[in-house]
């Protein structure tokens, strides 16, 4: 059985103007999300994956700039749509789950009013309708006591539960996509461990396309399916999970792996891993490889002129890389 | 065996709680009867979920706070009644976030050798050179000595934050989610620094952390927090390879490494975390237990003594445990 697609992003750049320059934070990002698969965009801060996400609900700050070639939803192609279209979708057809969880809650209304606001704003369903459905998902993720929560208000609630309310309320109407954008950061492991869990179970049973933002190279390995790497507004690597961790292609991709402390790999009290230098300015125009400056295999061959991703590890594995894997070897 | 660097002996704090509008205050025992030692040189780690009584442990160490009761020795000598400036001379903090705990108007020599101002320390006229020194040390350019820190990076700034802490020589350092708010390839570079620092000034550091990879990358000894007790103490090799403590092996599954294809772990800790106002009877982690027996929401647990640390938990009681828990 093909899989269904269900987002389909080309060319995606944005542009910000700024008092020294334009500014490129997203830059010609390709990917796609089949339904019921979970995609991760890892990267460290600056890299441009929220933004990714935010073009992609088109809810960026009002001077940035979005362009893309193609952004297809299921079959609706979104850059056709106005303002007003593009509200009929975001928390309809595509909702998003935010890292704080504190403030992206509104103290002044109860978790219920909340809850019930996306099925309500999009017609999908009355009152009592829209309050069964919440009660019923929050027990689905988890929540005691259901009925009695709605009338709660935010602060009376954990931030292990406020999240749960969070996943909650992206899952009001059905969604086919969720975007969620560092879900578990803020949270305790034990507590982040559940939440992967129930999201990856919603997901299946609901068959929802799943876009993980973070940083968390951890959470990415057990939670994707496919993974891109991002650095400095470029996707430098994608590929399946399994290839990515098993076989780390982009000398970006091994040094952040390099970089993080693996209990059982790693010998306790070594010296881990470094990417010396740091991100470059992406104001302006940049050729070659965003990487180079930092790139201890960089030549002249890096920098002359633009790299792009190339498929030279089989369809399921794409680098943006001058060098072959093998001549990487130390 | 050496005098502990600094001890804390059966500490506890206590928080009065308002309940509400008429209602009297309700007390919130935020560490409970805690026994620490702290050898130089050691790296002692805490770890626990958010609530468990990390931080207010680590602030009463600092002389931030002042137990309910108990006592805290620094060297052996015991600190209450103690200026603040004293005990700082000896303990110094490292801070999550160095976005915020730099002031943004002072420059980075005048933030560095701040400590030496408030301390009183000799010959005002060797400050910078002592500066200087020490920004060599942890890896800052010398020219920034006079830069501000919104002209830094995320990584300067926490090695700023680590100057400022080392600048008097102290002899403990509290590494309070030292690396948590950094990027992955800056927060090993900074790990790297405080293992470098430790070896070539003789520190001991206690660290605060809620990453257990890295705990376990750094720690010498470790122990594990659950409402304001500790539950389990042990060397860091032996608690994270034969972890005795239910709880301390939940959070251990709970680590997520960089394996595809694993899944994500079921912790087996269903219930939330309990509202500490409230707390459970007997064992307080008894309802989120695995293994809870009958006895365990009855009797409280006693310390065990284990090879290397101790252990605080029904299961682990030679010949089931006695009455000593009330």
């Amino acid at each position: 059985m093909a899989a269904e697609r269900i987002l389909e992003v080309e060319g995606l750049s944005v542009a910000i103007p700024t008092p020294s320059g334009m500014l490129h934070p997203v830059q010609n990002v390709k990917f796609h999300v089949d339904r019921g698969e979970t995609v991760a965009i890892v990267g460290e801060s600056g890299c441009g994956k929220s933004l990714t996400s935010l073009a992609i609900m088109n809810l960026l700050p009002h001077r940035a700039m979005r362009s893309a070639d193609r952004l297809v939803l299921d079959d609706t192609d979104m850059l056709r749509l106005g303002e007003r279209q593009m509200s009929d979708i975001r928390g309809n057809r595509m909702s998003m789950i935010f890292q704080e969880p504190m403030t992206s809650l509104n103290p002044a209304y109860t978790i219920g009013d909340q809850l019930t606001e996306g099925p309500r704003r999009h017609g999908q369903s009355g009152m009592s309708e829209a309050r069964d459905r919440a009660v019923w998902l929050l027990e689905k993720v988890g929540i005691t006591a259901a009925t009695n929560r709605l009338r709660q208000y935010p602060h009376q609630l954990s931030g292990g539960l406020r999240q749960r309310v969070m996943i909650a309320m992206a899952l009001m109407c059905g969604p086919d996509l969720i975007i969620a954008d560092e879900p578990t950061t803020a949270l305790d492991v034990t507590i982040q461990a559940q939440i992967l869990h129930l999201l990856a179970e919603l997901q299946r049973e609901f068959r929802t396309g799943l876009i993980l933002i973070t940083h968390d190279l951890g959470v990415v390995a057990r939670v994707a399916d496919r993974v891109a790497v991002m650095y400095a507004g470029q996707i430098v690597e994608e590929g399946t999970a399994h290839r990515i961790f098993t076989t780390p292609s982009h000398p970006y991709t091994r040094g952040l792996l390099d970089c993080i402390p693996i209990p059982g790999k790693t010998a306790r009290g070594s010296h881990l891993g470094s990417i010396p230098g740091i991100v470059p300015s992406l104001i302006g125009e940049m050729p070659g490889c965003h990487f180079a400056e930092r790139c201890r295999h960089a030549t002249g061959r890096c920098t002359s002129r633009p790299v792009g991703l190339g498929d030279g590890l089989g369809p399921d594995h794409r680098v943006r890389c001058v060098f072959s894997p093998e001549e990487l070897q130390p | 065996m050496s005098v502990p660097v600094i001890e804390v002996r059966d500490v506890g704090r206590t928080f009065m709680i308002s309940s509400g509008f008429m209602r009297p205050k309700r007390p919130l025992h935020a560490v409970n009867g805690v026994d620490l030692a702290i050898e130089p040189g050691e790296v002692m780690a805490l770890v626990g979920e958010s609530g468990c009584g990390k931080t207010t442990l680590a602030r009463m160490m600092m002389g931030l706070l002042s137990p309910s009761g108990g006592e805290i020795l620094l060297d052996g000598k015991p600190i209450a009644g103690w200026n603040r400036s004293v005990i700082a001379r000896a303990v110094q903090p490292i801070f999550q976030d160095p976005y915020s705990s730099l002031n943004p108007r002072k420059t980075v020599g005048s933030i560095i050798t701040l400590p030496l101002r408030v301390q009183g320390a000799a010959e005002p006229e060797g400050w910078t050179r002592r500066a200087e020194e020490i920004m060599e040390l942890v890896g800052l350019p010398r020219r920034l000595f006079n830069a501000y820190p919104n002209q830094l990076s995320g990584g300067q700034r926490q090695r700023v934050a680590i100057a400022r802490a080392l600048i008097n020589r102290p002899k403990m350092v509290i590494c309070d989610e030292p690396t948590s708010a950094l990027d992955v390839s800056v927060q090993s570079q900074i790990l790297n620094l405080l293992q470098d620092l430790r070896a070539e000034l003789g520190l001991t550091y206690l660290l605060i952390s809620h990453n257990l990879a890295v705990v376990e990358h750094i720690a010498t000894r470790a122990a594990v927090m659950y409402l304001g007790r500790i539950v389990e103490q042990n060397a860091a090799d032996v608690l994270f390879s034969a972890p005795r403590h239910p709880y301390t092996r939940a959070l251990l599954a709970s680590v997520l490494t960089p394996d595809p294809g694993l899944g994500v772990p079921d912790t087996h800790l269903g219930a939330s975390y309990p509202n500490p106002l409230e707390l459970p009877t007997g064992c307080t982690f008894h309802p989120r237990c695995a293994d809870a027996m009958d006895d365990c929401a009855r009797r409280i647990p006693v310390h065990t003594v284990v090879p290397g640390g101790h252990v605080t938990c029904h299961l682990h009681q030679n010949g089931g445990g006695s009455d000593a828990g009330t």
